[in-house]
């Protein structure tokens, strides 16, 4: 799959050719790093080497220690599996297995996986030590993403530098001067704030990292702190941000908004807030990429997006957004590209649109997949653990449409003998399982006892989301 | 009127940190929401069980709002909220 080095040009070689690296900086909450410092010197003790050619999975606790090493590694590694910190130790042996992993790159111990061959393990550090520099013929790096949508071991798509970069030129947000700081409410290892890391490093820029755990208020204050100037991150980050007292402590020029439904109460709150901003939001997903940005100031996108010819091609089939373009992931490891496009290539995204007065609305997610504050359910997991309980006899998880997480997790459930008088405490019972077993997202928030559940004519329970 | 809308979100909010096993602080007008212990998802919840038991959905029912910061803020919120409700049924009657 690797094309001639001659044409291949690592992120390395991009930024050593941009202009005032020694100026520019990742920040995170406890260090900086200039890029120049980044670009110059190692934060994998010198073991870059060892890597070449290597399936790398990337699985640091630290966010610029993850930073720092995808740019050392991209166009040395084979392969760069990145993972979000939140995915499950049970699903990396699937992940090592499924994706050939032979190095482990970590901040940890890294424990040894029932395995013949133990991946070789590479400590990475967000300190940078000054290091001799390697000349290694570029590859072009597979950069894999993890998938957050599904129950199981998550899906892993295979990006490039190219696909994950062909957003960036055009871009509203990446008319740039010197003065460019970056900040993002994402983990850069997610789709969503990779985007943003790339726009900084590629760019002009300079880049403020989350933090894990970190207040709103501590974080806006470090985004004032470095006087940052394009800000990006869910509707829900942004309400949380806009529900802090130090909202006003920011005073960015550009606004965006991407990974869930935006709708037109966060646009004017964000237009009335930050009058100064320009005020974006963009559809793109792991899968499909960057499909589009609207910068009308509207909810929903134009009808007019909607089967033109350009760099992106988009249509509605049964109902769902469709999206083909030079953006999209190629396929996800193990499997060939029917999986994830169709016959002509579109991917399709699963997220259902409705057409009223030339404009297209997002509806929510075909699969019944709830998006609570970025962070995705699938109803049926609750469902079975909901079904297990004695009292129950069927269940029904939906989606409820909220202001401030976009979505909660609601649960209508049929009990085995409704005259039960022991109802409210079965409830609590019910409730208290869910607190006990599930993730706090994913613990309905509304829990109704119903007389019946619909089931349509192919045996299914219908879903409707609301 | 307004006294019970109060009170039913303190207690609402009293419930949703015990079901959660979180101590809260104090509940005054100046508590600052994000800092009393309850995060976004919790005023997610607390959010819908109001509309639940108010009949009330102050941040969805309109397009220009300010998302609240205090405590305060976000009991005037369904205070305003209630008080033009109540307007609204008497002048359809």
């Amino acid at each position: 799959m690797n094309r001639p080095a001659s044409h291949i040009s690592s992120i390395r070689n991009l930024l050593a050719n941009s202009p005032d690296c020694a100026s520019r900086f990742l920040w995170s909450a406890d260090n900086s790093v200039s890029l120049q410092d980044a670009l110059l010197g190692t934060s994998l003790d010198g073991r870059i080497l060892e890597l070449a050619g290597r399936s790398v999975l990337l699985a640091a606790h630290d966010q610029l220690a993850s930073a720092l090493a995808i740019m050392e590694l991209d166009g040395v590694a084979r392969r760069l599996i990145i993972c979000p910190p939140d995915v499950s130790p049970d699903h990396i042996p699937a992940l090592v297995d499924q994706a050939e992993v032979d190095a482990v790159v970590s901040d940890r111990d890294w424990p040894t996986i029932g395995q013949q061959r133990s991946p070789l393990h590479v400590r990475v550090s967000s300190a940078v030590a000054p290091a001799k520099q390697v000349d290694v013929d570029p590859v072009a790096t597979e950069w894999v993403l993890l998938t957050s949508g599904t129950s199981g071991v998550p899906k892993m798509a295979v990006h490039s530098v190219a696909t994950l970069t062909a957003p960036i030129n055009g871009s509203k947000g990446s008319q740039q001067g010197t003065d460019v700081v970056w900040g993002t409410f994402y983990d850069i290892r997610r789709y969503g704030g990779l985007q943003i890391f790339l726009r900084a490093l590629l760019g002009t820029g300079s880049l403020v990292l989350s933090h894990a755990g970190e207040k709103p208020a501590d974080h806006l204050l470090r985004l004032s702190a470095h006087t940052v100037t394009h800000l990006t991150g869910t509707p829900s980050h942004w309400r949380r941000a806009l529900m802090s007292p130090a909202a006003g402590a920011i005073a960015p020029r550009y606004i965006r908004l991407s990974g869930e439904i935006v709708d037109q109460a966060i646009l004017n709150t964000l237009r009335a807030v930050y009058p100064h901003a320009a005020i974006g939001h963009a559809f793109a997903s792991t899968e499909a990429g960057v499909a589009f940005e609207v910068n009308d100031g509207l909810e929903g996108f134009p009808a007019s997006f909607v089967g033109g010819q350009g760099e992106v091609e988009i249509k509605i089939d049964d109902d769902s957004l469709r999206i083909r373009s030079a953006r999209t992931a190629t396929h996800f490891v193990g499997h060939d590209n029917s999986a994830l496009a169709d016959s002509e290539g579109f991917v399709d995204t699963g997220d259902i649109v409705e057409q009223r007065d030339g404009r297209y609305y997002f509806q929510g997610r075909r699969t019944g997949i709830i998006n609570v504050g970025g962070l995705k359910v699938h109803p049926e997991e609750i469902e079975r653990l909901l079904n297990r309980h004695p009292a129950v006899q069927m269940s029904c998880v939906r989606s409820r449409s909220n202001p401030i997480t976009g979505s909660l997790v609601v649960a209508d459930v049929v009990l085995r003998h409704p005259t039960d008088q022991h109802v409210s405490e079965i409830k609590n019972d019910i409730l208290e399982i869910c607190r006990a077993t599930l993730p706090r997202h994913k613990v309905p928030a509304v829990l109704n006892f119903v007389p019946a559940l619909n089931i349509s004519p192919a045996g299914k329970m219908a879903r409707h989301n609301a | 009127m307004s006294m019970s809308i109060k009170s039913i979100i303190i207690s609402e909010i009293q419930r949703i940190a015990a079901d959660e096993g979180k101590s809260l602080p104090s509940l005054t007008d100046e508590l600052v929401l994000l800092e009393s212990g309850l995060d976004s998802l919790a005023i997610a919840i607390l959010v819908a069980r109001l509309e639940e038991m108010l009949n009330l959905d102050p941040f969805t029912d309109s397009d220009d709002i300010y998302y609240p910061v205090t405590l305060g803020d976000f009991i005037a919120v369904y205070e305003q909220a209630g008080k033009s409700h109540q307007l609204d049924s008497q002048s359809s009657r």
